[in-house]
C-alpha cells in the first residue's frame, strides 16, 4: 500500500487514472478532453508496472468524471483503473467498462464517409472482441480500428 | 402514416423482404396503379445515373405519385455550399418521401434523420443500395422457385462493390451457400465474412471464375467501377480480370442463371445474352416492380 499511496497522494483533490498503456497516454489525454483545461495535470509515461511491463498514468486536480466519460478510456485502455481522491485519500477505486456507443469522438477512418465531409457528430458502435476493439461507423457501416482513429 | 426508411438492407427483416417482393409480383401482373394519386415524392440524384432514377421515377409516376428532383447536384445550392442537413430540411417540408442518392457513405442514414419523412436510399457511395437488392432477390425468386438453399457465386469486384455486400446480408436469411470469385486486391471485406461467420452461413474464397461455375445455382457478375478506385494503377491491374463467354457456359446447371446490376462492360460477352442463363436484362426491368413495391410499402399502402 505504502508506495502506491506516495504516487497518489500528492493529489488532494482529483482523479487518477492508472495503468494506462503507457504510449496510449497522450491519446488518452485527448479522447477525455483534458487538453487546453485549466486544472493542473500530472503525467508519468514508462513507469514500472508488476502486471503490464511499463504503464502510463494521469493525475487530474479536482477534476471527477462521469462514469459514460470515463468508459471512453476503455477504448485505449480497457484494464485502466480510476481512483477518486478526496482530501488526500482514494474514496473510491473503479473499473472502466467498454462503451456500447461513442459519439462525437473519434473520427471515422473511411475518407467517403459523410461525417469527414458535413459537420455531423461520429457515431459508431464498440465491436469488442478479446482485447481487439473495433467501432462499426452508424452511417457508412465501415469498420474502423482503433489504432487508426485516434 | 408510417415513418419506416429504407437505407439499408438491414433495415428490412425477413417477413419485410418476404412482403415487398410478393407486392412487387402483384404489381408486375398489373403496373397500372394509381393509389398514390395526390402524393408527392422527391427524388434526389446529388450524383448521376441513369437506371436506377428513370427505374424509381417511372415506378413513382406509375403509382400515381407526382416527382420533384434534380438529376445532377451541380445545379443545386449544395453547389453554393448548402449543408446536406438544410438541403433535406427544405425538401422534407415539400413532399411525401424522399429517394435520393449521394456518393458520400452514410448520406442517406444521416437524411433519414434529419427528415420527417420516408426516405428510400438510391445508393450511397460505395455503401448500400437496397432497392437493388430485393430486385436481386425478386429475380431469384423468380428464377429458383424459392430463396431457400441456394449456392450464390459472386463474381469480380467485392470489395467495392456494394450490391455484392448488401445481396450478402439480404440472403443471409435463407440459408446460402456463397463462392466469391476476385482478384486479390478486389476480395470480399473483413466485416462481410465476419458477419457469415457469426451467422455459421459457408463460403468459399477463389480467384478462378472456372473453378465454381459449374456448382452455382446464381452467377452474379458485377464490374469493375473505375469511379470507386483512389488508386488508378490498381484498377488498371484487375479491370479486365475476368470475362464470361457462352462457350464456358457447357457444364453449368440446368437452373443456373446468370445476374449482373448493370451496366455492363467487358465482364459478360454479348454471346452469353442469347443463352438461357442470361437473365440480367429481365432483372433491371424487375426494378420498375420492385420499387412501387418498395414506395407503397413505406408509405404505408401495402
Amino acid at each position: 500500500m505504502g508506495n502506491k499511496e506516495l504516487v497518489v497522494s500528492a493529489l488532494e483533490n482529483g482523479t487518477v487514472l492508472d495503468h494506462i498503456p503507457a504510449e496510449n497516454v497522450y491519446k488518452a489525454l485527448n479522447i477525455l478532453n483534458l487538453k487546453g483545461i485549466e486544472n493542473q495535470i500530472t503525467i508519468g509515461i514508462n513507469l514500472a508496472s508488476k502486471a503490464h511491463g511499463k504503464k502510463g498514468i494521469i493525475k487530474i486536480e479536482n477534476k471527477f468524471f462521469e462514469n459514460d466519460e470515463l468508459n471512453k478510456l476503455a477504448l485505449l485502455a480497457p484494464d485502466a483503473t480510476v481512483n477518486v481522491i478526496r482530501n488526500f485519500k482514494v474514496v473510491e477505486k473503479k473499473k472502466i467498462d467498454m462503451p456500447e456507443e461513442i459519439i462525437g469522438v473519434a473520427r471515422c477512418m473511411n475518407p467517403k464517409c459523410v461525417t469527414n465531409h458535413q459537420p455531423i457528430k461520429t457515431r459508431f458502435t464498440v465491436k469488442a472482441k478479446g482485447k481487439e476493439v473495433s467501432l462499426l461507423c452508424h452511417f457508412c457501416e465501415k469498420i474502423s480500428d482503433t489504432k487508426g482513429i485516434f | 402514416m408510417s415513418r419506416k426508411s429504407l437505407i439499408s438492407i438491414r433495415d428490412f427483416s425477413k417477413e419485410e423482404i418476404l412482403h415487398v417482393l410478393e407486392t412487387a409480383k402483384e404489381f408486375e401482373q398489373n403496373r397500372e396503379q394509381n393509389f398514390l394519386e395526390g402524393k408527392v415524392i422527391a427524388s434526389l440524384f446529388f450524383e448521376p445515373s441513369t437506371r436506377t432514377r428513370l427505374s424509381f421515377e417511372t415506378a413513382i409516376n406509375r403509382l400515381g405519385a407526382k416527382v420533384i428532383g434534380f438529376s445532377d447536384a451541380s445545379n443545386t445550392s449544395q453547389s453554393k455550399g448548402e449543408t446536406l442537413k438544410d438541403t433535406i430540411k427544405m425538401v422534407n417540408n415539400y413532399v411525401d418521401m424522399i429517394v435520393m442518392r449521394h456518393p458520400l457513405e452514410g448520406s442517406s442514414r444521416y437524411a433519414s434523420e434529419v427528415a420527417d419523412v420516408p426516405v428510400v436510399n438510391a445508393g450511397d457511395g460505395a455503401n448500400q443500395h437496397p432497392s437493388q437488392t430485393l430486385l436481386d432477390l425478386y429475380s431469384i425468386i423468380q428464377t429458383q422457385g424459392t430463396l431457400e438453399g441456394l449456392t450464390i457465386n459472386m463474381v469480380g469486384d467485392l470489395k467495392y462493390g456494394r450490391t455484392t455486400h448488401s445481396l450478402l446480408q439480404a440472403m443471409s436469411h435463407f440459408n446460402p451457400r456463397f463462392i466469391f470469385t476476385a482478384p486479390e486486391e478486389l476480395k470480399m471485406p473483413k466485416e462481410y465474412k465476419e458477419f457469415l461467420d457469426a451467422k455459421g452461413i459457408e463460403y468459399i474464397e477463389t480467384t478462378s471464375l472456372d473453378e465454381y461455375l459449374n456448382d452455382c445455382d446464381i452467377l452474379y457478375m458485377t464490374r469493375v467501377q473505375q469511379e470507386r478506385f483512389t488508386d488508378p494503377m490498381e484498377y488498371e491491374r484487375v479491370k479486365d480480370v475476368y470475362r464470361l463467354e457462352a462457350s464456358m457456359l457447357g457444364n453449368v446447371k440446368d437452373n443456373m442463371k446468370i445476374l449482373h446490376p448493370l451496366p455492363r462492360v467487358t465482364e459478360i460477352d454479348q454471346d452469353v445474352d442469347d443463352t438461357k442463363y442470361a437473365y440480367y436484362f429481365k432483372q433491371a426491368e424487375n426494378g420498375l416492380y420492385v420499387r412501387m413495391a418498395i414506395i407503397s410499402y413505406l408509405l404505408g399502402y401495402r
